[in-house]
């Protein structure tokens, strides 16, 4: 038991030492903290520091602004604005702790109590917070200092009070987090008290938000103290607090407008001290990413060295294909630290019309990038660095935003992997439809009605009307995705890709989706790009197919080529999980090793690491996709021979 | 929905009991009686005891709490041990102050918020960052303050707005506008900053959803991507803040008020503070509690008209 226990006996020490380490990193925090540092050192030696007594006036000199002798000024007594502010401090900031003190000592327990027992105390502790959660807090504080007298410390506490929902609510998250983890429930089960455990081993867990929340709720507090001091509570004339002196100033800023400037500059910038403190503590704390820059990070994070020159894409030969879409050394990168790193590399691949194409590969292979390149949809960082994508003999990847959105719907469409998300939850089923169906046709708004049941009817979808009033949630993934696909037909494209399109749905709707793709595309005629990781799919409905590995086409051939007698040492190997089995995720079970990520891409063969067939030279230079047969190209030095096997579990 | 809603009545209406038993509590924890306030020093023990029967203080803590309930189901608030004056008819005497400054604030909040949310969701650069600072002043600068510098340069300095007071709107609509501007951009700057922030984060978040992928990859132009489909997702948090920002108004009015020297509630109940004024206090109390428990409601009827799935379920 004691090995589970190890890592928590002193995780409360480095987790502090983090803190201030992690400070270091964000100047702005480690700046905020300084001042505040800054403020208590000079409240807590105010009577060495302050040059004068705060309560001295001296009505020669009042109101002045800042002078030699008064470096901030005078207020109308003549006192010295400096002085009062140092000794303010010790009224405002000792508040300030009092109710940040409170805070802690009342929310926590009640988090941690909620959290790790759960059940009833949880449900009880729920709805006192909610009840206090709805408590305007100042006039609650009013009542207070009405019913008690003029009490500061009792005032503040009270604010910790009011305070300590909040508190409660971030611990009690973070300690349902904690609660499950292994050593926690070690520690639990090996008889150790509750209290104990608490203490011991959650505690210092959730220590960062503690910290987090109770820099924030600082900041609050202080604000509420200088309200307070403000209207007339808390330190009484002559003594100075930050709030009464900003009351001081009030009444006249008609004839000294300075005397605001002391007060409440301090105010402020020890509330945004506090505010960064806790920014910087969560931001060191919980690395948070977000949009753009989790791709860029998830995509290029390990990207060591500038990605290898692509091999020339070997395409400049005079290009008399009469195919739909011809994408020719299309190379897509991602800016990186060093430069960028390529996603896609010299990928070329042509849909003729009417046909139904497999684009094969593990997940992270770069076939789903490719999708959306067709469509001029990469995300944002992402963007194409390299060749062309010529749809009906048009360059997409020269189009501007307009000319693209006129071509997306309307000639190229898609269908993604998962149909409820890629419905807006918010609109209705025929709202969304009647929108994409208005978009692509002219018609007055009936005859749009009645597009759209048509449309449904036409994907098998029973009960149209229905379906048209319902929300994306209340769908099925089959629904949804038959709703998806009615979408994807509205502008009646010629070319269809279709990410993924049954990967998350039932074994028997899968089935039934690619049916009805099959009948869409023989009824419509237009082509159909299929991306997908599963040789089922593929079997069952392409005619040709590409197969993808690390941002390159490995080998294209007919599909039942392709099955029959796979040239690429990947493609056989991807095929040996056939029938359809191969779980998702990137380890295949009859090849070792894993994916390279973009950006680690050996040199030469972007196999060569997993390829049991290997030699030297497949490391040396980039390989070509060569010819094997008609119609059959394989970018491998030592094509297979039909038939040949190369891992021994070869399932076929 | 009606769970929801069913969800917050359960917790609201003991609030609306709970609250003031609780200024009850205190008030008989307290040292010192409101009765001998009233007297001073100086006073006949007959006398005293004739007050405090007068005031109900010689009943038990029940007692009185019942008697203040039953007062306010007939609309009796009681009245002020100071002013003598009906403390329901003072409250609804200066509501109005106070409900304009508050409504109108959460209005343009709302508006200024979530325009400048949009845009700096849209596109980063300076505008991004012009929301960053609003943000960091909206928190750092208390509204008192800003309050007082509005005057030292609008109202002193330029002379374009009066530096206090209020003029009610059936007066001249010209003047209560005017009245109005400094203390609501003095309460406005926090307000935008959280509706602001929270609009940003919410448009972030959902233009990075799938659907708007799939939006896009329909031909659906830009604009109606932004502003019917990501802009109505976003609503549905930016809703709740609004709420939130709402309730922290009626706290925020109270320091507003009293540098405006505005005759509402916030005013109210810093001077019945001063003068320990327990039933004044007790009546502000109740009414910001039906404040915030109807806000409350309204926010959660929104969300569920915003939200189709806590709709239906
Ligand atoms: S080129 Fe070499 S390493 Fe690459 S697949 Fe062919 S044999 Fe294997």
């Amino acid at each position: 038991m004691t090995y589970s226990l190890t890592p928590d006996t002193n995780s409360a020490r480095p987790q502090r030492v983090r803190f201030l380490r992690s400070l270091r990193r964000h100047p702005l925090g480690a700046l905020a903290l300084g001042l505040l540092l800054l403020l208590a050192a000079g409240a807590i030696l105010a009577d060495l520091l302050a040059p004068y007594d705060p309560t001295a006036t001296d009505l020669g000199n009042s109101l002045s602004g800042p002078t030699g002798s008064h470096l901030l000024g005078t207020d109308a007594l003549g006192r010295d604005l400096l002085s009062r502010l140092l000794f303010g401090a010790r009224v405002s900031l000792t508040g300030t702790a009092q109710a940040v003190a409170t805070v802690i000592a009342v929310g926590v327990p009640i988090g941690l109590l909620a959290g790790y027992l759960g059940g009833w105390v949880d449900r009880v502790a729920g709805g006192i917070i909610d009840v206090l959660l709805a408590v305007p807090g100042i006039v609650m504080l009013l009542v207070i200092v009405a019913i008690f007298g003029n009490n500061e410390s009792v005032a503040m506490i009270a604010l910790g009070v009011l305070g300590a929902p909040g508190m409660a609510r971030v611990v009690r998250g973070s300690t349902i987090a904690v609660r499950n983890e292994l050593y926690i429930k070690a520690a639990r089960v090996s008889g150790l008290t509750t209290r104990h455990v608490l203490v011991n081993h959650v505690l210092p867990r959730v220590s960062g938000p503690i910290v987090v929340r109770a820099s924030l709720f600082a900041g609050v507090a202080l604000l509420v103290e200088t309200g307070l001091g403000f209207l007339g509570f808390g330190a009484q004339p002559p003594d100075p607090s930050w709030g009464n002196m900003v009351a001081d100033a009030s009444q006249f800023v008609a004839i000294a407008p300075w005397m605001l400037v002391p007060s409440g500059a301090t105010i402020a910038l020890s509330i945004l001290s506090f505010g960064l403190l806790g920014d910087a503590i969560r931001d060191s704390t919980a690395g948070r990413a977000r949009g753009a820059d989790r791709v860029r990070r998830k995509v290029a994070g390990d990207a060591k060295e500038p990605a290898a020159t692509p091999a020339q894409p070997a395409t400049e030969t005079p290009d008399d294909s009469d195919a739909l879409l011809r994408v020719r050394g299309l190379t897509v990168s991602v800016p990186a630290a060093t430069g960028q790193a390529d996603i896609i590399s010299d990928v070329t691949l042509e849909i003729r019309a009417g046909e139904t194409v497999g684009l094969v590969g593990e997940s992270g292979c770069g076939k789903s990038m490719t999708g959306r390149a067709i469509l001029g949809l990469l995300p944002q960082p992402v963007a194409v660095t390299g060749g062309r994508i010529l749809f009906d003999g048009q360059d997409i990847t020269k189009l501007g935003p307009r000319q693209l959105q006129r071509l997306r719907g309307a000639q190229i469409a898609l269908i993604s992997q998962e149909p409820v998300a890629s419905l807006d939850p918010v609109f209705t089923v025929g709202h969304q439809l009647k929108e994409v169906l208005l978009r692509h046709q002219p018609g007055s708004r009936r005859e749009i009605a009645r597009a759209a049941v048509a449309l449904l009817r036409d994907v098998n979808l029973r009960e149209p009307e229905r379906v048209m009033r319902s929300y994306p949630h209340q769908l099925s993934g089959g629904m949804a995705q038959r709703v998806a696909i009615a979408m994807a037909l509205a502008g009646r494209p010629r070319l269809l890709v279709a990410d993924e399109p049954t990967t998350a749905l039932d074994v028997t709707v899968q089935a039934e989706i690619l049916g009805l793709l099959r009948r869409l595309q023989r009824q419509t005629g237009m082509a159909v790009l299929i991306i997908s990781h599963d040789w089922g799919v593929i079997a069952d409905v392409c005619e040709r197919a590409y197969v993808m590995y690390a941002g390159q086409v490995v080998e294209q051939a007919p599909v039942l080529d392709l099955f029959d007698g796979p040239r690429h040492p990947y493609s056989a190997g991807l095929l040996g999980c056939m029938p359809g089995r191969a779980a998702r995720g990137d380890l295949l079970p009859a090849i070792g090793g894993r994916v390279p990520q973009p950006g680690s891409w050996p040199t030469g063969c972007h196999f060569s690491p997993r390829c049991p067939i290997a030699r030297d030279d497949c490391t040396r230079d980039p390989v070509a996709l060569n010819e094997t047969a008609a119609g059959h190209a394989s970018r491998c030095l030592y094509p297979l021979l039909v038939d040949e096997k190369v891992f021994s579990h070869d399932a076929r | 929905m009606t769970k929801l809603i069913a969800r917050r009545l359960a917790i609201s209406v003991p609030l609306l009991f709970i609250v003031p038993f609780l200024t009850f509590v205190m008030a008989t924890l307290a040292p010192g009686d409101p009765a001998r306030t009233i007297l001073g020093d100086d006073f006949t023990p007959e006398a005293y005891q004739a007050l405090r029967a007068e005031l109900g203080l010689d009943k038990s803590l029940f007692a009185q709490y019942a008697d203040w309930l039953r007062g306010v189901v007939q609309g009796d608030l009681g009245t002020s041990p100071v002013t003598g004056l009906s403390v329901s008819g003072e409250i609804i005497s200066r509501v109005g102050v106070t409900a304009s400054l508050v409504l109108l604030t959460t209005v343009v909040a709302t508006l200024i918020g979530v325009g400048l949310g949009v845009v700096s969701a849209l596109r980063a650069g300076w505008l991004a960052k012009a929301v960053d600072v609003i943000s960091l002043v909206g928190f750092s600068f208390p509204s008192f303050w800003v309050g007082l510098v509005l005057v030292a340069l609008f109202a002193v300095g330029l002379g374009w707005f009066p530096a206090t007071g209020f003029v009610p709107i059936d007066v001249s609509p010209r003047a209560w506008a005017l009245a109005l501007v400094l203390p609501i951009t003095a309460l406005a700057v926090h307000a935008i900053a959280m509706v602001a922030k929270q609009t940003r984060d919410a448009m972030l978040d959902t233009l990075g959803r799938e659907y708007i992928l799939a939006l896009r990859a329909r031909g659906i132009p830009e604009r109606s991507i932004i502003f019917r489909h990501a802009l109505r997702n976003a609503a549905i948090p930016v809703s709740t803040v609004v709420g939130l920002v709402f309730i922290s108004l009626l706290d925020g009015t109270v320091l507003v008020e009293s540098v405006f020297a505005m005759p509402g509630l916030g005013g109210l109940v810093v001077d019945a503070t001063h003068r320990h004024e327990i039933p004044v206090i007790q009546g502000i109390v109740l009414t910001f509690t039906v404040v915030v428990v109807l806000v409350n409601l309204f926010v959660d009827v929104l969300y569920g008209w915003l939200n189709p799935k806590a709709r239906v379920s």
